[in-house]
C-alpha cells in the first residue's frame, strides 16, 4: 500500500518567501517562475512524490497550502 | 427609592456609589488626596455584595489600562486618581476616547505643576476640558461642590457614558474629596447580566457567538480618510452633549449686577462672599458650572447681556476664566481671582477681589 | 498512475488554513513567523472549541493588526499594556480565554512593568510572546532582546554592552515569579518545531480552563526584512545566533522549574 498525497497552493495569497520548500522531505516544491498579482513568485509543486505529510502547510506564515492524502 | 442618611468623606461617596450604581470593577493606584477611594472598597469587599471586582494596579498606566480592557468588554468600570496620577493616565484616556469606550475617572485635583502639594486645586481644568492627551477629543467633565453630588454624579456618569460611548471625569478637588458631609444614598442597582451587556453594548469584546462578526476594539485607523471620518463622528458627538448635556446651576442670579463663576469648592466659597456682599448692598450672583465640558456656554452669553462683570473664581492661575471670557464675548467685564498649589481662597478675599477686580476696576 | 485531481477530494483532505483566522490577508512580510504564530494559536482555539470565549489583545508592532485576523473578540492595546488589559477583561469574565500576543519591545522594553506585575499576581491569562530581537514595525532599531553585537538601525555598529546593556532573558526572569504556572520558549521556523510550538500553546489554553495562573509561552522568531536576510537565511541565523542565548524548551512546568 502506498500513501500519495497532494497539495493546492493559494498562489494569488502565497508570499514567496519559500519556507516550505525546505520543510518538504520529498524537495516536491518550488518557486514558479511566474508571479501572482503582488508579484511574488509562489510555490507550486512540480513533482508527483508529495506524501501528505503537511510539513509545508505547518510552516507556510500565510496559510495558503491545503493538503490532501489517500491510501492506495 | 429607599434613602438612607450617612456622614461620609467626599472619596468615601464615590466608593459607595460605585457599589450601589451596580459598578463592574475599579482598577486603581493610591494617591493622595484620593486613597480612601480604593480604601474604603477593599474594606467593603463589593465582590462579596455584588461581584464587583476591586483591584490594586501597579501603576495609575496600568489602572487605566484596565478601565480600557473593561470598557472595551462592555463592563462599567473606574478608576479614580489625583493629578499626578491623572497625568500618567493621559495615554490611557486618550486611547478610550478613541476607541469610544464608556468609563468614569475621577480627579480628586491637588495643587501642581509637577508632585506639586497634596492639598486642593482646580488647577488641572485645561487638562479635564481641553482633551488631555494627544489628538481631537473630549471628555465629559462633571464638577461636584459636595459629598451629595460626589455620589450622584458616579450614577450620571454611566448614563452619559453609554449613552455617548464616552468617557466621563467626575473633576472633583482635594476639599471635596476629604471633607465630611451627610448624604443621602439609595438602593443599589444591580450590575447589568451579560444578557442586558449582550443588548447595551454589542460592539462590546465580551466572546464572539457563531452568530455575528468578531468584534474589535481599538484606536487604530492607518488609512487617514476613515479616521478623518471617525473624527468627525467624534466631534459630532460632543456638538451633541453640547446641546443636550449641559448642567449648571444658578444662585441669585436674577437680580444679579455682578456674577461670580465658579465651580467645586470655589463655588462653595463664592456662595458664602454672595452673602457677605449681600450684606454689604452688592448685587452678586452665583452661576456654577456642574459640567465643564460641555460648558455653560450659552447661559453664561445670556447673563453676559444682564450684568456688569465677572469674577471666575478658581483655585488656578487663572484657566475657566478663558472658558468665561470666549462665551461672553467682551460683552462684559471678566476676571479673574484665584489662589494656587494648594492654597484655597477666602469668602472675604473673593468678595475684595470682585469689588477691585470688577466693581473698581 | 494517480491524477491529483483523484485525491483532492474532500475526503482526503489533511490539512486546511483555519476558519478562526479570518480571510484577511497578513501584512506580515513574505516568511515572517508572525504568520506561522497566528496560525497555530487559531489552530488551538479551534481545536478546543473555544471561540466563543477568546479575546485576544493585540499589541503595538509589528501585530498592531492581529485582531483583523484572528476571528474572535479583541481589542488593539496601547504599547506595552495588553497584560494590563488582559488582566481586567480576564477578572471580569472568568470563564473567558483572554490572551495577548506581544513582541519584544512591547512586552520587555515599554510594557515591562505590566508584563511582570500581570505574572506576578498570576492572572489567569495566555502571554505569547514574539520575540525577533528587533522592532520590525518601526523599521528595524534595537530591541531589548537585540543580541550583543547584532546590527539594528540605532545600533549600526552592533549591540555594546557600554552604550546598550544586556539583552533581556525575560521569559527566565518571569519563570522566578510564583504567579506564572507555564513558561516554555518554542520556534516555528521547522514542522518538528511547529508541532511543539502548537503542544505549548495548547497547555498554556488548557491550563488557562484550569484557572492555574499565568501560562508564558515565548516563540523565538525571524525578522528577515529586520535583519536584512531572506527568510530562509534568516531561519538558518535564528538558530545558530538567537537560540544560544534564548534556548529553545520549557522552562517552567506546573509551577516548578524544570532543572537543567
Amino acid at each position: 500500500m502506498a500513501i500519495k498525497g497532494s497539495i493546492v497552493v493559494d498562489t494569488e495569497r502565497c508570499k514567496g518567501c519559500g519556507v516550505c520548500l525546505g520543510a518538504c522531505p520529498n524537495q516536491v516544491i518550488a518557486l514558479s517562475k511566474n508571479v501572482n498579482g503582488k508579484g511574488y513568485n509562489y510555490a507550486e509543486p512540480i513533482k508527483d512524490e508529495c506524501i501528505g505529510c503537511a510539513s509545508c502547510a505547518m510552516v507556510c506564515p500565510d496559510g495558503v497550502i491545503t493538503v490532501y492524502k489517500t491510501k492506495l | 427609592m429607599a434613602k438612607e442618611l450617612k456622614l461620609m468623606k467626599g472619596n468615601e461617596a464615590i466608593a459607595e456609589a460605585a457599589i450601589r450604581s451596580g459598578c463592574d470593577g475599579y482598577f486603581g493606584y493610591p494617591i493622595t488626596p484620593q486613597s480612601e477611594v480604593m480604601e474604603y472598597l477593599m474594606l467593603e469587599k463589593p465582590w462579596e455584595k455584588t461581584g464587583m471586582v476591586v483591584l490594586q494596579a501597579e501603576s495609575e498606566t496600568s489602572s487605566i489600562n484596565m478601565v480600557y480592557g473593561g470598557a472595551g468588554a462592555g463592563k462599567k468600570v473606574m478608576t479614580s486618581s489625583s493629578s499626578p496620577g491623572i497625568s500618567l493616565m493621559q495615554e490611557g484616556m486618550t486611547y478610550l476616547a478613541g476607541a469610544e469606550l464608556p468609563c468614569l475617572v475621577v480627579n480628586v485635583v491637588r495643587g501642581g505643576p509637577g508632585l506639586g502639594t497634596i492639598q486642593p486645586s482646580q488647577a488641572d481644568y485645561f487638562q479635564a476640558t481641553k482633551g488631555g492627551g494627544h489628538g481631537d477629543y473630549q471628555l465629559y467633565v462633571l464638577a461636584p461642590a459636595s459629598v451629595q453630588e460626589m455620589y450622584d454624579f458616579v450614577f450620571d456618569a454611566w448614563e452619559i457614558a453609554f449613552k455617548y460611548r464616552n468617557p466621563v471625569m467626575i473633576l472633583s478637588d482635594g476639599a471635596i474629596g476629604q471633607v465630611m458631609e451627610k448624604l443621602y444614598v439609595g438602593d443599589y442597582v444591580p450590575r447589568w447580566t451579560d444578557e442586558q451587556i449582550h443588548k447595551i453594548a454589542p460592539w462590546a469584546t465580551f466572546g464572539k457567538p457563531a452568530s455575528r462578526d468578531h468584534n474589535i476594539i481599538t484606536s487604530l485607523e492607518l488609512d487617514s480618510a476613515k479616521q478623518e471620518l471617525h473624527n468627525q463622528k467624534l466631534q459630532a458627538k460632543y456638538r451633541e452633549m453640547e446641546r443636550n448635556e449641559v448642567r449648571f446651576e444658578e444662585i441669585n442670579c436674577e437680580d444679579a449686577e455682578y456674577l461670580f463663576v465658579a465651580y467645586g469648592s470655589s463655588a462653595r466659597i463664592a456662595q458664602k462672599a454672595i452673602q457677605l456682599g449681600r450684606e454689604k448692598g452688592i448685587k452678586v450672583g452665583l452661576l456654577r458650572p456642574i459640567t465643564l465640558f460641555p460648558f455653560p456656554t450659552k447661559k453664561l452669553a445670556e447673563l453676559s447681556k444682564k450684568v456688569k462683570g465677572m469674577l471666575s473664581v478658581e483655585m488656578s492661575a487663572g484657566q475657566m476664566v478663558m472658558d468665561v471670557k470666549l462665551a461672553t464675548e467682551g460683552r462684559c467685564k471678566v476676571e479673574h481671582y484665584g489662589r494656587f498649589g494648594g492654597m484655597i481662597p477666602t469668602p472675604h478675599e473673593v468678595l475684595e477681589a470682585l469689588e477691585e477686580k470688577i466693581i473698581k476696576g | 498512475m494517480v491524477f491529483n485531481q483523484d485525491i483532492i477530494k474532500p475526503e482526503n483532505l489533511v490539512y486546511k488554513r483555519t476558519n478562526v483566522l479570518t480571510d484577511a490577508v497578513m501584512h506580515y512580510c513574505p516568511g515572517c513567523g508572525h504568520g506561522t504564530i497566528h496560525r497555530v494559536i487559531a489552530e488551538v482555539i479551534e481545536e478546543m472549541g473555544i471561540q466563543d470565549k477568546a479575546i485576544c489583545i493585540a499589541p503595538v508592532g509589528c501585530s498592531v493588526l492581529a485582531y483583523n485576523y484572528f476571528n474572535v473578540d479583541s481589542q488593539g492595546a496601547a504599547h506595552g499594556r495588553a497584560p494590563a488589559i488582559a488582566t481586567a477583561i480576564q477578572r471580569l469574565y472568568p470563564d473567558n480565554h483572554v490572551f495577548t500576543y506581544q513582541g519584544d519591545g512591547d512586552l520587555a522594553a515599554i510594557g515591562t512593568a505590566e508584563t511582570i506585575h500581570a505574572c506576578n499576581r498570576g492572572e489567569n491569562i495566555v502571554i505569547i510572546f514574539v520575540n525577533n530581537g528587533i522592532y520590525g514595525m518601526t523599521g528595524g532599531q534595537m530591541a531589548p532582546t537585540t543580541l550583543i553585537g547584532m546590527k539594528t538601525a540605532t545600533t549600526p555598529y552592533g549591540r555594546s554592552v557600554e552604550l546598550n546593556g544586556y539583552p533581556l532573558q525575560i521569559t527566565e526572569l518571569l519563570a522566578e515569579l510564583p504567579g506564572t504556572y507555564y513558561v516554555t520558549r518554542q520556534s516555528v521556523h521547522t514542522p518538528a518545531a511547529v508541532r511543539k510550538a502548537k503542544k505549548a500553546i495548547r497547555q498554556a489554553f488548557e491550563n488557562q480552563k484550569g484557572k492555574k495562573g499565568t501560562s508564558f509561552v515565548e516563540l523565538v522568531s525571524n525578522c528577515n526584512s529586520g535583519w536584512k536576510m531572506t527568510p530562509v537565511a534568516a531561519n538558518k541565523w535564528m538558530e545558530e545566533n538567537m537560540f544560544p542565548k534564548y534556548p529553545v524548551g520549557d522552562i517552567k512546568v506546573n509551577g516548578e522549574k524544570v532543572s537543567k
